[in-house]
């Protein structure tokens, strides 16, 4: 008989009696559908929010904000500045045959959630005119936009879901009094859609300040990034540090997941630990339980190959099918959920997605597991002395 | 007790199954310390504010500041013993990415204030006669290894000097420490005055107020006039009792205990199979040796108490063990939070051990009912 054929009928004949231990088969499945599902959930969460914040920056952006800051808080921008980035080579040109650039200034205000009723800070992004042509992704899709020199605001669709008293009519109380929402914008869920905006000299005007927190332009195109970074860092009456909005964003969704990943590392070790070991009880049973077939099986002339494959796959088959318990229960209670993080300097609101990738990642990591916990039982099942097995039986 | 050998060696009878069940208990309670530990402690410091203390600042949010004239105001309400206050810096060490919590304080008032942060008088002393003088918080002075007259360059991320630079320099004079160990000392204070004498901008204003009260039972109503006193101006404040803000800010960073409470649910369902496997293992391989106890003149209560003994025997090792772990390497996790100074709450370790002895009496209640219900007669047949 060819190496193969023993092999996959080894393991044929001992999947056939796997009914047979499914109480001790029960402990690798609910354990891996345990780490996958928490692990699962956890990855979703982080994935999800540095997307939503990944999503805001464009490759044919650029974010201007004065040399060493670290983000558009530490970050200010005097006037005379504002007007010499403005007139840097390499931004677009929008209609009007202005430059597409906005110097922004970012205030934060408290609200209250819907969810819970807690309050939380949503940022307050004050903007120029020019902004539709920065940022062509922004829409109006309710009402209108705001007009400068009044104290109006509009407000993001995602930041209109999650908090009370901020729709179309109603009044925000800011630092100089109330200002009337008059729009609703959508930018494709990004993290400006958690946010109010308005004119940006307005807002400063009622907040008696003269410096911007940053300029964002849209450049002529993504190549002209290193033309205008150049203008700029070389030019001795600025001290600024400009970066491509893509990057921009993708240190602030490294720094958003640090905590979710610091929690994400020490669940998933504990977890995995705690289901190796599960693994390896319930195949050293499953092992012991067949001894007696598997000494008949090597005196009667079978290889320790068709052992060893048949107690692996039992482990993989058990793995996969607690993997994929574990991803229906991430799937069913987390998928599509809207989620709102955040601290008194604004909030970040977006939608949960248990995506195929991550799909994918959690049958590795049951695999692993169940590799694993395989592995070794697998061994000791290859290696049994025969005539002691049939002796002790 | 001279059962003990008797279940330590029912234990051992097959070792490699008890030392991986130990294993995955041990693993799954030191998740439970770990998660239950980190919202324990996050408990322990709302329970650790003072209710008899409120904090005001900018009602439409604090990134906001006050004016410090508020300050004489809200001293001529009554039921207010002091007023005190407080500015972030925003510092960092060396590197934008190091940063490092410093608050500016008038020490004088701050003193008073706080009674539950002590701060030896010779250091208040000190401070208010070195204008860049600093006090270093215990955990923090332990962390950084900084020590009384050390000179501590730090950047400010917000603030810049009137002067133009970015860098200040300050000296450490003296240290503050928590006796209760309840309050983190993670954090470097300066003097206000220096600081706002310096700073090129939003000077005369401060981040936040803390106002001591006579009693707990009228915060509500001082808290109203506090912030009537300023309505309809364009700083308009929001006061609350100290203990309310810190619940209010874990709660803005969204529902951490459901989280929590979802992991360990799952974790510990988990740990219901493998542990109630194991024993059921344990006692159908031993059913003959059952049966040799029985006939020895061991009682039917005796047996069954036999096997859930051995069950409560591994699962409370495996869980002191596991939680052992977790107040290891808790601290480290804390501080990671901003909690440095924080340890792992010692009712998370009672609630551990309890919850280790519950799950043992589950899991082995059925082949513990098996081992009481076994008849000699049959089992010694092998039937």
């Amino acid at each position: 008989m060819s190496a193969f054929r023993q092999i996959s009928s080894v393991t044929a004949m001992n999947l056939r009696s796997m009914p047979q231990r499914i109480g001790s088969s029960s402990v690798i499945v609910v354990g891996i559908a345990g780490v996958v599902a928490v692990m699962l959930s956890i990855f979703a969460l982080t994935r999800s929010l540095s997307d939503a914040v990944l999503a805001t920056g464009s490759p044919d952006r650029a974010i201007v904000l004065r040399a060493g800051a670290t983000g558009e808080f530490s970050s200010t921008l005097l006037v005379d500045a504002v007007a010499t980035i403005k007139d840097a080579p390499g931004i677009a040109r929008g209609a009007d045959g202005k430059p597409a650039a906005t110097a922004d200034f970012v205030a934060a205000v408290n609200l209250f959630r819907k969810e819970d009723g807690a309050r939380a800070g949503l940022a307050v992004r004050g903007v120029d005119p020019a902004i539709m042509a920065v940022r062509p992704e922004l829409e109006i899709v309710a009402g209108r936009s705001f007009t400068p020199g009044l104290r109006e605001l509009i407000v993001g669709r995602s930041a209109l879901e999650e908090f009370k008293d901020v729709g179309v009519g109603d009044s925000v109380a800011l630092r100089d009094g109330r200002w009337t929402v008059v729009g609703v914008f959508e930018s494709g869920r990004d993290a400006n859609e958690s946010s109010l905006m308005t004119d940006a000299a307005t807002l400063l005007s009622a907040y008696q300040r003269t410096a911007v927190n940053s300029v964002t332009v849209r450049l002529a195109s993504p190549n002209a990034f290193e033309e205008f970074k150049t203008a700029l860092t070389t030019n001795p009456t600025l001290s600024v540090s400009v970066e491509r909005e893509t990057e921009f964003y993708r240190r602030a969704s490294k720094d958003a997941n640090q905590i979710f990943g610091i929690v994400g590392i020490a669940v998933g070790i504990f977890m995995g630990l705690g289901a190796v070991f599960a693994a390896l009880n319930t195949m050293y049973s499953a092992v012991s339980v067949r001894t007696r077939e598997i000494a008949t099986l090597r005196a009667i002339g079978f290889g320790a190959a068709g052992v060893v494959v048949s107690v692996l796959v039992e482990a993989l088959l058990l793995a996969l099918i607690g993997a994929a318990i574990g991803a229906a229960i991430s799937w069913l209670l987390f998928n599509g959920n809207t989620v709102t993080l955040g601290d008194s300097t604004g909030s970040m609101v977006f939608d949960m997605q248990v995506t195929p990738a991550l799909l994918l990642l959690g049958v590795l990591l049951a695999c692993s597991v169940g590799f694993i916990g395989g592995l070794l039982p697998a061994v000791r099942a290859a290696r049994l002395p025969v005539a002691t097995a049939l002796r002790a039986v | 007790m001279k059962y003990f050998p008797l279940l330590w060696a029912g234990l051992w009878r097959r070792r490699g199954s008890t030392v991986l069940t130990l294993l995955s208990v041990i693993f799954a309670f030191a998740l439970f310390g770990l998660l239950h530990g980190f919202s324990a402690a996050l408990d322990g410091i709302i329970d650790a504010m003072s209710d008899t203390r409120l904090r005001t600042m900018s009602r439409v949010n604090i990134t906001q500041p006050l004016p410090l004239a508020h300050r004489a105001r809200m001293q001529t309400v009554p039921g207010v013993d002091e007023v005190s206050y407080y500015n972030f810096f925003a510092g960092y060490y060396q590197d934008r990415s190091n940063s490092v919590q410093v608050g500016a304080i008038d020490v004088a008032s701050f003193n008073v204030v706080y009674p539950d942060i002590k701060i030896e008088p010779q250091y208040v002393d000190a401070m208010l006669h070195t204008r860049n003088g600093a006090l270093v918080g215990e955990d923090l002075a332990a962390a950084r290894g900084w020590k009384i007259g050390d000179r501590i360059p730090l950047g400010s991320a917000v603030w810049t000097r009137k002067d133009g630079t970015e860098s200040w320099d300050f000296e450490i004079v003296g240290s503050y420490r928590s006796p209760s160990g309840k309050v983190p000392t993670s954090e470097l204070w300066i003097n206000y005055d220096y600081f706002d004498e310096a700073r090129a901008a939003a000077n005369g204003t401060v981040t936040l107020y803390f106002v001591k009260i006579h009693d707990s039972a009228s915060a509500a109503a001082i808290s109203e006039r506090i912030d009537g006193l300023f309505a309809n101006s364009t700083n308009e404040t929001q006061t609350q009792s100290e203990k309310d803000w810190v619940r209010a800010q874990i709660a803005q960073i969204g529902d951490i205990g459901f989280f929590v409470n979802a992991i360990i649910a799952a974790v510990m369902f988990a740990l219901l199979f493998v542990t109630g496997n194991t024993m059921m293992q344990s006692v159908r391989a031993r059913i003959p040796e059952l049966a040799v106890l029985k006939t020895y003149g061991f009682g039917d209560t005796a047996v069954m108490c036999l096997v859930l003994g051995e069950s409560v025997l591994l699962c409370s090792v495996a869980a002191a063990l596991g939680i052992g772990i977790a107040a290891v390497i808790s601290p480290p996790i804390y501080r990671e939070f901003g909690a440095g100074g924080l340890n792992l709450p010692l009712p998370v370790v009672a609630a551990g051990i309890g919850l280790a002895v519950v799950f043992a009496i589950v899991s082995a209640a059925v082949p513990a009912l098996r081992a009481q219900r076994l008849s000699i007669v049959d089992a010694l047949a092998g039937r």
